[in-house]
């Protein structure tokens, strides 16, 4: 199979000044499990049509600022903006700028692929005419369509994946979050689904969040963002990152950003 | 950095959009219980064989006098038979905040926790969706019951759906509200033994109210205190056409204390805040 299409509609690419409004706006957020504290003082942006890594080991604090920005949990400390929309004061218009993929696979086993999309686009009130549209021709790009009918069980993991990202696409979102979608995928499925996503960037000018723990998947153009136990380390282009680490690739600066913090308690 | 305003003015969500997502989740909601046959067959064979086993085993035990909403003497299944229609909805309102809590481990919830409509409204859908699938399972029942000369006036299959729809609710927001103060699946079977049981025998389901005050007082008022009764005796006075007046008054009431209540602890800024990340890694 040929690597996918890009699966959105470019008559929907935005035009807003880059510059002026960030996609994603993290300002100073903090949060805690009672004395626990998962995220001090956490700030970055990620800027439309642009691929933000965030990098980070398991437990940095991904998957609790993934259900912040997602709302799943409620702001503790700091904010949090989605093309300039607070998440606490306008949920709606913000999460509806808002595609997400999470770690933990959120689909429908039992129905099907078809029937999955079409509940996403319900969510979201886009009528069902429309939804049907938007889901075939989807499908069609992520190159689905004669699996339309079959249940999602019987899809192999990438194609669960791509699924996944479709459906995060069908209410044409500007901003798209990824929590480690590539986890437990072969070789083929991770390269067709990174490809596929920078073609989101660079052809719609969606902007991403991309959060893993895997350093090859980031590239020297990409903004990248450290976060280790909590709190970011680093930020900004990939090759500032490493050239201000002194190191010569990005595994390297990872792991003097890290080394150099001593545990304070709390293990990573 | 705080972010400047875009360009963007909020446009809300219109009628159609609220109306697209609701028949979404209760099309959704349908779908799965298509798919979970055993499910249904459950929640039929459970009020059955009360019904065929129990209720004919007690029917002589019991003696039914001649009360409201009945105007002639009946068969002890007969009597029952709202009862078990309420259980059949209690143990669905519990099943489908059993589900939430097995969509929130497995992180089903979340794809519709960011849908941007209000959450209010989601959970508000996500009740009507299992409310409609109690029916599904209520009318297959009276179905059945039929053919055991459960045979309630015509016009009282119609008169009791609003009665159905209200008690559903109720039940179901007391079981979504249960839920979002369980943490596992594992905890579930606990609160199953604590809620349902004791709410489905300190009821009106199985014996009128007047012969449990002849036995013990105390339980009387129990039973009188517990929304489960006035959600079987609604059911019963609108089967037979009529309007069990301080039974509507009860069962709305806490239909509306129960929905917020849930609506309350499922708010990002409350009860799931505390509970630390759902399903990932910390």
């Amino acid at each position: 199979m040929t690597s996918p299409a890009p699966i959105s509609d470019p008559r929907e690419v935005p035009r807003l000044d880059p510059a002026a409004v960030p996609a994603l706006s993290i300002d100073g957020v903090s949060h805690a499990y009672g004395p626990r504290r998962a995220l001090i003082d956490v700030s970055f942006n990620v800027q439309p049509a642009s691929f933000t890594a965030l990098l980070g080991l398991n437990g940095a604090g991904k998957s609790t600022l993934f259900s912040l920005i997602t709302r799943l949990f409620g702001i503790q400390s700091g904010g949090v903006s989605i093309f300039g929309h607070d998440i606490s004061k306008s949920p709606g218009e913000a999460l509806r700028l808002l595609g997400v993929v999470f770690q933990p696979r959120t689909l429908d086993l039992d129905l099907s692929l078809t029937q999955n999309l079409l509940y996403h686009a319900a969510l979201h009130g886009i009528s069902r005419r429309e939804a049907a549209t938007r889901s075939a021709e989807l499908l069609n790009r992520i190159g689905l369509s004669d699996r339309a009918g079959s249940k999602v069980r019987d899809l192999s993991g990438g194609q669960m994946r791509r699924l996944e990202i479709a459906r995060a696409l069908l209410h044409r979102p500007r901003l798209l979050l990824l929590d480690e979608p590539t986890v437990g995928l072969d070789v083929k499925a991770r390269a067709d689904i990174i490809s596929q996503v920078r073609q989101l960037v660079t052809e719609q000018g969606i902007g991403v969040l991309w959060a893993t723990h895997l350093f090859d998947e980031i590239m020297p153009s990409d903004d990248l963002v450290v976060l280790h136990q909590g709190k970011v380390l680093a930020q900004g282009p990939m090759s500032r990152v490493v050239t201000e680490a002194g190191a010569q690739d990005v595994n390297t600066a990872f792991m003097r950003l890290t080394g150099a913090q001593t545990m304070p308690g709390g293990g990573a | 950095m705080s972010s400047i305003t875009t360009r963007d003015t909020p446009r809300g969500f219109s009628f159609a959009e609220y109306m697209t997502c609701l028949a979404g989740i209760v099309w959704r909601e349908g779908l799965r219980f298509l798919h979970q046959r055993e499910r249904f067959v459950s929640a039929l064979v459970r009020p059955l064989v009360w019904l065929f086993i129990f209720a004919a085993g007690f029917r002589q035990v019991l003696g039914i006098s001649i009360i409201p909403p009945y105007e002639t003497y009946i068969l002890y299944e007969v009597y029952i038979a709202p009862g078990l229609m309420a259980m059949i909805q209690l143990f669905n309102g519990m099943q489908s905040s059993l589900s939430m809590v097995y969509d929130r481990e497995m992180g089903n919830m979340r794809t519709l926790l960011v849908s941007p409509l209000p959450r209010g409204f989601l959970l508000f859908c996500k009740l009507l969706a299992g409310t409609a699938v109690s029916l599904l399972q209520v009318y297959a029942f009276l179905l059945i019951a039929w053919f055991w000369d459960i045979t309630p006036p015509s016009q009282g299959y119609l008169t009791v759906l609003p009665a159905l729809i209200l008690s559903g609710l109720m039940l179901g927001s007391l079981g979504m509200l249960i839920s979002s103060g369980i943490k596992q699946l594992e905890n579930f079977a606990g609160v199953m033994n604590f809620v349902i049981f004791p709410m489905f025998f300190a009821s009106s389901a199985l014996y009128p109210l007047w012969r449990v005050q002849e036995g013990s007082p105390y339980l009387y008022y129990l039973c009188e205190a517990n929304p489960f009764t006035h959600a079987v005796e609604l059911i019963r006075f609108a089967l037979y056409g009529q309007i069990n007046w301080i039974s509507l008054a009860v069962v709305a009431s806490c239909t509306i204390v129960f929905m917020i209540g849930a609506i309350w602890a499922y708010d990002p800024s409350r009860g799931l805040a505390r509970r630390g990340p759902a399903g990932g890694e910390g």
